[in-house]
């Protein structure tokens, strides 16, 4: 029977936070398209969503590039490696590894963070008093965190790519001796505007799943300092989780077609 | 008097927990209210259904004769308009100065401007004792007594029909209590305000209370003015207001034996 019961509580739960989760979703959702829009707010966190995320985004997927470059080279055929290098690594970045990569660091960055912040304004009753000053919260919190991450992060997707060839670039002419100009002219012949595009719309979906995430687990967390740190744990597991099946999901829908 | 709030047998429960256990009261126009409570007594839960936080599972909450159980967020604007509230901690944005706290309704509602959301800022400050220096100050800088008042000016910034204050004593020294107390008082009576009060404090209840309703176990169980507040022999009245151990109000999760009583 204890086991029953455990059983019985584990699917309760599941389906209790999904029922919340979507609840959540909807109104963020119905927050984003009706009036009032706080444009001030919106500004401030694509300034520290976006902008704030510039360097670990540009860093990591300039040595992703560096690294994919010289694992290409040293495990593939040699010969004809320089045409290669240049259209895996291009591949490899604007599908994949650009906005994955740069999803799982802005989540754990940025989830957190808002986690933290919303969390704490949940502990300590300033979402209450937000109600009770006749603001909703979601149009005041939620929503402009989730439009800035959505928006920021195709253009973080964007950098991420072209730091992430480059990355490429400098291994390839530096380490392996390609010629330049050849390597630029094959990238850019070898790339199509569906491979771009592609990590660009998958961006956009994670720069949602990350604000969501983050704002939902900071919403309803309880229980003080201690509710507020599982929040922030609980909002980059679930965003970064969340990113790698969108992922796949999505390259499935957008690639199988 | 007109009726402007009136609670109706409000059941509110959390999972098997039933916190409100059918809460009756009413509350007249200009009227002051304080509502005391031991720690776990549903003073918070009834003050957040009122304020439509939470949803009643049933019951009837009435302000100015309209129900408001049940009622979307967005149907109950003017409602809401109506209502300042000072909450336990103060509950400032952290991240905004005091001036945008204060006026923090003027700007986000009425599209305020900076310079008429200062002069709003200075007036309300004044009004609980409080000078223009602190006006770009953050929250995180001011002591507890003063998060309280800057608290207090932003319930009161809007001039609302009915304050709610929660605990609005707790944690403050004897001195700021009175302080407080008696910035309660002189707000009431300027803007002619109905309040309700939760508080376990009784310095709170003999400074501003017109009535005094005692909840135990998610019920009102007395209610009485200052008047009949001294003259009841009620046991549970007569325990709460003198702090006595013993007697019919069990003190949740704790045995008085092993407290040391």
């Amino acid at each position: 029977m204890a086991a029953l019961a455990t059983i019985g509580r584990f699917f309760i739960g599941f389906f209790s936070q999904t029922g919340q989760l979507s609840l959540f979703i909807v109104q963020t959702l119905v927050a984003m398209t009706r009036p009032p829009v706080y444009l001030r707010m919106i500004g401030q966190q694509i300034l520290r969503i976006g902008y704030f995320s510039l360097p670990v985004v540009a860093l990591t997927s300039f040595f992703t590039g560096g690294a994919l470059a010289i694992q290409i080279y040293y495990g593939g055929n040699q010969f004809n490696s320089e045409a290669i290098v240049s259209s895996i690594v291009a591949l490899g970045i604007t599908r994949e590894l650009g906005p994955v990569l740069g999803g799982l660091m802005v989540a754990g960055r940025v989830s957190a963070a808002i986690a933290a912040e919303i969390g704490t304004m949940r502990v300590t009753e300033q979402i209450d008093a937000l109600t009770t000053l006749s603001t909703d919260p979601y149009k005041y919190l939620v929503a402009p965190r989730v439009i800035a991450a959505t928006l920021c992060m195709p253009v973080l997707a964007l950098i991420a790519d072209i730091l992430g060839i480059f990355g490429g670039f400098v291994v390839g002419t530096q380490s392996f001796d390609f010629n330049a100009a050849i390597y630029v002219q094959r990238t850019i012949n070898f790339l199509t505007f569906d491979d771009v595009s592609s990590g660009l719309i998958k961006a956009a979906v994670f720069g949602f799943i990350i604000a969501t995430m983050g704002c939902y687990n900071g919403y309803h967390s309880k229980g003080g300092a201690q509710g507020v740190g599982r929040a922030t744990t609980n909002a980059v597991v679930s965003a970064s989780i969340l990113i790698l099946a969108a992922n796949y999901l999505m390259t499935s829908l957008l690639f199988s077609s | 008097m007109t009726e402007k709030i009136a609670l109706s047998n409000v059941h509110k429960s959390f999972g098997t927990k039933h916190v409100l256990r059918g809460v009756n009261l009413s509350i007249e126009e200009g009227q002051s209210v304080v509502v005391i409570g031991g720690s776990g007594s549903g003073k918070s839960v009834m003050l957040k259904s009122i304020l439509g936080l939470l949803t009643p599972d049933s019951g009837s909450i009435k302000i100015d004769g309209k129900e408001t159980v049940g009622l979307r967020r967005d149907k109950r604007a003017d409602i809401d308009a109506q209502f300042g509230m000072l909450f336990q901690n103060g509950a400032l944005f952290d991240s905004l100065p005091v001036w945008k706290n204060v006026a923090f309704r003027g700007i986000q509602n009425d599209g305020m401007n900076e310079a008429d959301a200062r002069d709003l800022s200075v007036e309300a400050l004044a009004r609980v004792g409080l000078g223009p220096e602190l006006l770009d100050l953050y929250p995180a800088s001011l002591s507890g007594g003063m998060n309280k008042r800057v608290g207090l000016a932003r319930a009161v910034a809007s001039k609302p029909d009915i304050i709610f204050f929660d605990e609005p004593t707790t944690g403050l020294d004897p001195i700021m209590t009175d302080v407080i107390n008696h910035l309660i008082q002189e707000c009431v009576q300027e803007l002619g305000a109905t309040t309700l009060t939760i508080t376990h404090d009784m310095t709170s209840v003999r400074a501003i209370a017109d009535k005094t309703a005692l909840l135990y176990k998610g019920e009102i169980i007395w209610q009485g003015s200052q008047d009949d507040l001294d003259a009841s022999d009620d046991p549970f009245l007569h325990q709460f207001i003198n702090g006595l151990p013993h007697g019919p109000i069990e003190v949740e999760g704790q045995q008085l034996e092993t407290a040391g009583y």
